[in-house]
């Protein structure tokens, strides 16, 4: 005992290294149970301040191009409301939209303080949270398409993984005859997606518009999410492999819209008692 | 000693705010991503006990994790060059009277704090890169980024030292 002492005190730099680096490692490899820990990521207070107070400086060199984007995107909002007959402006800026008949999507604006587009794993860091009444799990959507989903909430600020993260796949479908299938992103270029599982007696061709499909409750149908720009057909394989031009330039995001789903808590349940009827039988 | 903390404890939160606010902000055709925040580990004096290297080390590796969501790969990379500085340091001093207590550019010859840096640089984005991306399949092209990153590392290390810290 007494010579195990001494060895460990005699080597006692190389136990601290091996300490260390496996409670590091622990950390890569639990990542969920870790991330979970809101105080251990870009959300939490000490973290979003500082990303906030930075944002609130380098925030105004991109006003004039939020400007024009705003100014683009009433535009096409207002020559929307126009071509719709029967539709009247009420005074009263409420924010509920019904985009579809039978779900409520609500939407929240926020600004982005941190984003990264060249890691495997890419997040941004919003500068509203559980206060404004953002949840994990809402989709997250800018005026040119869908950016991400909200992963950890802190009391004023998010964090969302990003279309960019290889942890998550979103379910968007081809525009033109609604074959879905499920988006990834491969982790070398921030401008393309890849678009998997859509059966090679589909119809596709270089230039279609990929957009959300609906079948998740994070997002609403039609989302815009880019235009296919190549797609071949693996040896052996019964699906194409699309490659997606992504509508969003995430490097220049600014400013998104959080999506909340108020019918959300309903399907979860209806979703929830559908499969524990299958393990039943 | 308290003017000793003082110092290394703004480098600390300088090279942080500096890697956090700025260098994980520049993204050069996505290859690209500079890590200085080692120049930490590395300027630290050459008679710090070795514990305290490898506590600092993770410390700072485990702070840029929590501001980039990257849990517990910096902080392995950042303890793994800890650990092994001392082997660096003496393996590339050829002479007792090329040590110095300082390991900076200003109290060592040229020549030595670049291959310095650029050992102690390479190591940490060897780690870095291939713990973040964790698979080899992408094998040259994660070989690629931890060049071209390290290379741009190394110039913006270097650049630092004739710039802001000196003494």
């Amino acid at each position: 005992m007494r010579s195990l002492i001494r060895y460990l005190l005699k080597n006692h730099a190389f136990v601290l290294f091996v300490l260390l680096e496996g409670f590091a490692l622990t950390m890569v490899f639990n990542y969920n149970s870790f991330q979970k820990a809101t105080y251990l990521n870009s959300a939490s207070r000490l973290t979003g301040t500082v990303y906030n107070m930075f944002h609130s400086v380098t925030g105004y060199f991109g006003l004039a191009k939020i400007n024009r984007e705003l100014a683009g995107e009433n535009a096409r909002l207002r020559s929307l409301l126009e071509n719709q007959p029967g539709y009247f402006l009420s005074p009263d800026s409420t924010s509920s939209t019904q985009l579809q008949n039978d779900s409520v999507f609500r939407f929240i604006t926020a600004e982005v303080i941190n984003n990264s587009v060249n890691r495997p794993l890419n997040y941004l860091t919003l500068n509203k949270g559980r206060k404004q009444g953002i949840k994990p799990d809402m989709g997250i959507i800018s005026n040119r398409g869908i950016v991400g989903v909200v992963g950890q909430v802190s009391e004023s600020y998010a964090m969302g993984l990003s279309v960019l993260n290889q942890r998550w796949s979103v379910s968007a479908k081809v525009k033109k005859n609604g074959y879905y299938g499920s988006l990834m992103w491969n982790g070398t270029d921030y401008r393309y997606a890849t678009l998997a599982e859509i059966p090679l007696h589909v119809d596709v061709a270089i230039g279609d518009t990929v957009v959300t499909s609906g079948y998740s409750s994070i997002f609403p149908e039609g989302i815009l999410v880019g235009t296919i720009s190549d797609f071949t057909r693996p040896d052996g394989e019964n699906y194409y492999a699309i490659k997606v031009k992504l509508f969003v330039d995430f490097k220049s995001i600014s400013h998104v819209e959080v999506v909340e789903n108020t019918d959300r808590q309903e399907i979860d349940e209806l979703d929830k008692t559908l499969k524990n009827d299958r393990q039943a039988n | 000693m308290i003017g000793r903390l003082i110092k290394y404890g703004v480098m600390f939160v300088v090279l942080v705010l500096m890697q956090v606010l700025v260098l994980n902000q520049v993204q050069l055709s996505g290859y690209i991503n500079p890590f200085i925040y080692v120049l930490f580990i590395m300027l630290l004096p050459v008679s710090t006990p070795r514990y305290l290297l490898l506590i600092l080390g993770f410390l700072i590796g485990f702070v840029v994790d929590i501001f980039s969501n990257s849990l517990g790969i910096h902080a392995a990379a950042t303890v793994f060059i800890a650990f092994v500085r001392p082997f660096v340091i003496s393996s590339i001093s050829t002479r007792e009277e090329d040590r110095n207590e300082y390991p900076g550019l200003r109290q060592n010859k040229f020549s030595w704090f670049l291959s310095y840096t650029a050992i102690m640089v390479l190591l940490h984005h060897f780690v870095l890169f291939y713990l973040e991306y964790f698979t080899f399949s992408h094998f040259f092209l994660t070989f690629l980024r931890v060049l071209l990153s390290s290379v741009f590392s190394i110039f913006i290390i270097v650049l630092s030292q004739f710039i802001i810290f000196r003494e």
